[in-house]
Parts: C-alpha cells; structure tokens; sequence
C-alpha cells in the first residue's frame, strides 16, 4: 500500500497525521480517499494551477506516454481516451484537458500488477490539447499531449 | 389506402389537407437534401469509425439494459406483478429474439404493433404502469429515464446478434409496411421535406453525420440498430419511437402522439426493409 | 442509492482485463436546468480496484470525466477466479461497492 501513498493523488493538503493514522492501522487507506481529495488541483482553473498541485509543475516531456484519442471527436462529450505509459516504475497517470474550465480530469495510481494505463472517457467543450502526466517511483514527472478537435454536431443521430 | 392513411395521419395530429395531398407528393422524386457534402468528408467518417468499435465495445446502453431486465423479471413495477404473461410475439414471456421479430400483428389487441408500443402495452397490462404517466414523459432526458425505456433496452438487447425478420403474413403487416412507405415518401410542411429528402438516396448528410439511405437493406439496419441507443449528448437512452418522432419535428411537422399508428407503420417500413441484416444494437450514438 | 455497476473482467494472457461502467450524473455544476437554475455539481470523487484481496488502482475524478463513466485497467498476474471489487463515491457522500469474478 505504500506505494499507493507516495503518488499524485497526494494533495497539498495531506498531512502527516493521516499519513500516521495509515501506518499505526487506524485508517484504512481507502478511508482517507476521500478525506484527501486533491481539492487544489481538481478546482484549479488552468493547466499552470492543476499541474503545480499535483506537483508536475516542471514535468519534462516524454515519448515513452501514448495518448490514443480521436484527432476529430464525434462528440464533446464523450471522447474515447486510452493513456500510457512505457517509463520504468511508471506508478501513477493524470489526464488534463487544457481547454476545460477546470483542467485536471482525473488521476490514478497503480500497484501490485495494476498496468500504467488506462481507458476512460472525457468531456471536451471545445478543440484542445489533453495532456498526460506520469509520475515515476523515483519522484519524477513526465508529461504528453494530443490535440482533439470538437466539432459541432449533425442532428439527432 | 388514401382513405387509412388520412385517417392515420389523423390520429398523429395531422391535417386531412396534407392526407390529401399524399398521393400526388409520394410520386414526385424526393428533393436534394440541403445539406452538401464537403471534400472532407470522408475523412472526419474514417476518424469517426475507428472510435466507433471503442464506444460500442463499453456502452452505457447496458446498464439501462439491467435495469429493464430487473423490471421485467424482478416484480420491480408498482403492482409487484411480472411480465411472465406478456406475449412479445413469440410466446408468454418469451424476451429472447422477440425484438427482431416486431412490428408484428397482435391478434389480442387486433393490431400491428412496434416492439415499443408492445413493451408499453405489457407493462400497462401486466405491471399496473399507468399509460396516462407514461404519456406524461414518453422520452427520456437528462433528468429522467422512464422505466419502459430501460425495458425496451432490455428486450432489444436480448436480439442480439440476431437476424432481422419482421413478418409480412397478416394482411395488417403487410398494410402497415406500405402506408409507412407512403408516408417515408410524403412530402409537407413549410420546408416540403418527407422523410426521404434525407433518408431517400445514398450519400446525404448533415454536418459530420452520414445518414443512410432508408430503402437499402444494409443502410436501414445502420437506423434500425441505433435505436434504443444511448446518446452521448446528454448522457441517456433514446429509441426508435423517439427517433421517429424527431424526424417529424425536424421537417417542421406536427409532432405524432406517443405510440401513434403512423410511427408503428414507418417502423414497419423501415424494419421489413432490414429483414435479413444482422442487429447489433442496442446502439450508442452521438 | 446508485445502481449497480456494470463489471467485465478476462483474462489475456497473465495479464487481467478490466472494464466498468458507472451509472452517475457527472454533473459539471454550469448546467442550467429548464427553469435557468445552476444544477449543482454531483461527480464521482474517488474510485479502488481491488484484485485478489489487494487494492491495485486507487485514483480520483472530477466533473469532466463523461456522465456514466467508463474505465478501463489491465492487471498483470491476476488469476481467473479472482475477485474484483470496484468502490466509488461521490462529492455527496453517494457511494457504491460491486464486484465481478475474472474470467478465463
């Protein structure tokens, strides 16, 4: 579980009295979750404020994360996206979306087996880059991105 | 034939003048869609196509598909009854592969009925639904899915993969499949649209959607199996009812009531016209 | 209370695959409804994976993952058989436990 401690999930806000807690057994780490929502990195309002909370601020660019997402999304609000990651020890992955009111869409971290990838579905409400974040066990984080175009849509289908 | 069609379009809140009319508009060739297609435009379909097996492999379609499941075997409706009774056409309480097999005559109720308005007709029946509520929000929207559209979902789904085979037997199948012919070709209303303005030829297209052409077997399933489908904007189930509905607001026309004749017999059409063709909905659309 | 999620989960190989669907609003707190009134923010917070008695996935979401959400992992080194129990909740305190079996 410690593993799972150490990643992007962890907020500015996190301290070390749950930190505590978990270790002496008296939270369950699935408990502190939700106590531990990264608030000032999912409320950020731009990529600058998202990425400076979960801590990627100075990420470095890196071809070892794929992003498989349409060039021309069907629909804004449901685009298909699969994210990851070839880095060694990759342990967690961010998706943003540069152009969303509230930038950071999601973060999840993986352990005992669990793959540094996966497929989720995004709202987009105009043309924009979405941006991968990986973070490393080493402490380290690097970062991709793709442009989706939106389009309007037909009629009902 | 003049005198049931004006009668049906009659019961869907349409004027006996457009009745009257129909014979001569059916014969005129169907007008160019307003819509021109780009240079581009296959290209933005490619993109769309290789997301398209991505959306439908994970539907959300499904969990309205358990939903309906539940209401039907579960007692779930406001009598605590079940739809073992209710006969889709293959049988009392026989879901599997009834989908396909519909619109069909109904010798309980005399009439030719859509797999929708069968499904409303049974939880009325069987599960003590009231048809007043159900007129009440016939369509789902964002805040509210009705119960018999999970249903519907349900029952589609158990055709899957199936083959297409509405029957043509009864006299009233057979009536039902050419007055929804007539009325897929009867142009009207302010814009003098049928149906077939954009369903009619090969090629049309509004904006990025491709819209297949209703009297070709292989491009009526890409209809038939959209619908019950869940739709991305708004995040919720729509079916065929619906989508024949909004066909008729599109062309500016009077809207049917829920259930009507009319929509029984354009499904009949289009269904008739995709017999033989593989379904494999319940679909997700944009 | 939340309707159940809809798990699939099968083996490739050594490697598990996981796929869920959620039935929630994901609502993004900047619709109107019909009466022009803002209907408040309601969207999954956090969401586990557990496989075999360990938590494997732990991540958090916000309003711009799509209404009824759709996820997918891969786990290395699962076995058919074993249990997989998926928790969510929300920014209201709603949450939902379900759990599949993986294929072979």
């Amino acid at each position: 579980m410690d593993a799972l401690r150490r990643t992007l999930l962890k907020g500015a806000g996190a301290t070390g009295a749950i930190a505590a807690a978990i270790a002496a057994g008296v939270l369950k780490p699935s408990q502190v979750l939700a106590a531990e929502y990264n608030r000032a990195a999912f409320e950020a309002k731009d990529m600058a404020g998202a990425l400076k909370n979960i801590g990627a601020a100075s990420a470095a660019d890196s071809t070892g994360i794929a992003i498989k997402a349409p060039d021309i999304a069907e629909n804004g609000a449901v685009v298909p996206v699969d994210v990851s990651s070839s880095i060694p020890n990759t342990i967690s992955l961010a998706v943003l979306v540069d152009k969303n009111p509230l930038p950071l869409s999601s973060a999840f971290d993986f352990a005992n087996g669990a793959l540094p990838e996966m497929a989720l579905r995004l709202k987009m409400g105009q043309t924009s880059l979405v941006e991968v974040v990986a973070k490393t066990a080493d402490g380290k984080y690097y970062k991709a991105k793709k442009e989706v175009k939106v389009t309007v849509g037909g009629c009902g289908g | 034939m003049k005198q049931r069609l004006g009668m049906l379009l009659a019961a869907a809140a349409l004027t006996t003048s457009f009745a009257v009319h129909a014979q001569q508009s059916a014969k005129k060739a169907p007008p160019a869609a307003k819509a021109a297609a780009p240079a581009n435009k296959s290209e933005v379909s490619k993109e769309f196509e290789k997301f398209r097996e991505v959306l439908e492999e994970d539907n959300p379609a499904e969990l309205y598909e358990a939903k309906g499941e539940d209401i039907w075997k579960n007692k779930k409706g406001p009598n605590g009854t079940s739809m073992a009774q209710c006969d889709l056409g293959l049988g009392a309480g026989v879901v599997k592969g009834a989908y396909v097999h519909m619109p069909r005559y109904f010798a309980d109720v005399g009439q030719v009925m859509d797999a929708e308005r069968r499904v409303v007709h049974c939880m009325i029946k069987y599960l003590g639904y009231s048809e007043a509520d159900i007129r009440k929000q016939p369509f789902s929207n964002v805040n509210k899915t009705p119960d018999h559209v999970s249903v519907i979902t349900y029952v589609a789904a158990q055709s899957r993969n199936m083959k297409i085979a509405a029957p043509q037997k009864h006299p009233k199948e057979i009536e039902a499949y050419n007055i929804g012919k007539e009325i897929f070709a009867y142009r009207a209303g302010p814009y003098d649209f049928s149906c077939a303005s954009c369903h009619g030829e090969d090629g049309k297209r509004i904006r990025t959607q491709d819209l297949p052409n209703l009297r070709k077997p292989d491009e009526a399933i890409r209809a038939y199996q959209g619908w019950p489908g869940y739709r991305m904007t708004g995040g919720f189930m729509l079916t065929q009812q619906w989508r024949m509905n909004d066909c008729f607001r599109q062309q500016r026309f009077p809207e049917p009531s829920y259930l009507s004749d009319s929509i029984t017999a354009l499904l009949a059409y289009m269904t008739v016209t995709a017999n033989g063709q593989t379904y494999k909905g319940p679909g997700i659309k944009r | 209370m939340a309707d159940p999620m809809k798990i699939r989960a099968q083996m490739k190989g050594d490697t598990a695959e996981i796929r869920v669907l959620m039935s929630h609003p994901m609502e993004t707190g900047q619709r109107k409804d019909n009466a022009g009134n803002t209907v408040p923010a309601h969207y999954i917070q956090s969401i586990t994976v557990d496989v075999g008695g360990k938590r494997v996935i732990q991540g958090q979401t916000a309003t711009s993952v799509s209404r009824n959400p759709v996820f997918g992992f891969r786990v290395k080194g699962a076995k058919a058989g074993d249990k997989v129990v998926i928790h969510w909740e929300d920014n209201k305190g709603d949450k939902r436990t379900d759990e599949a079996t993986i294929a072979a």
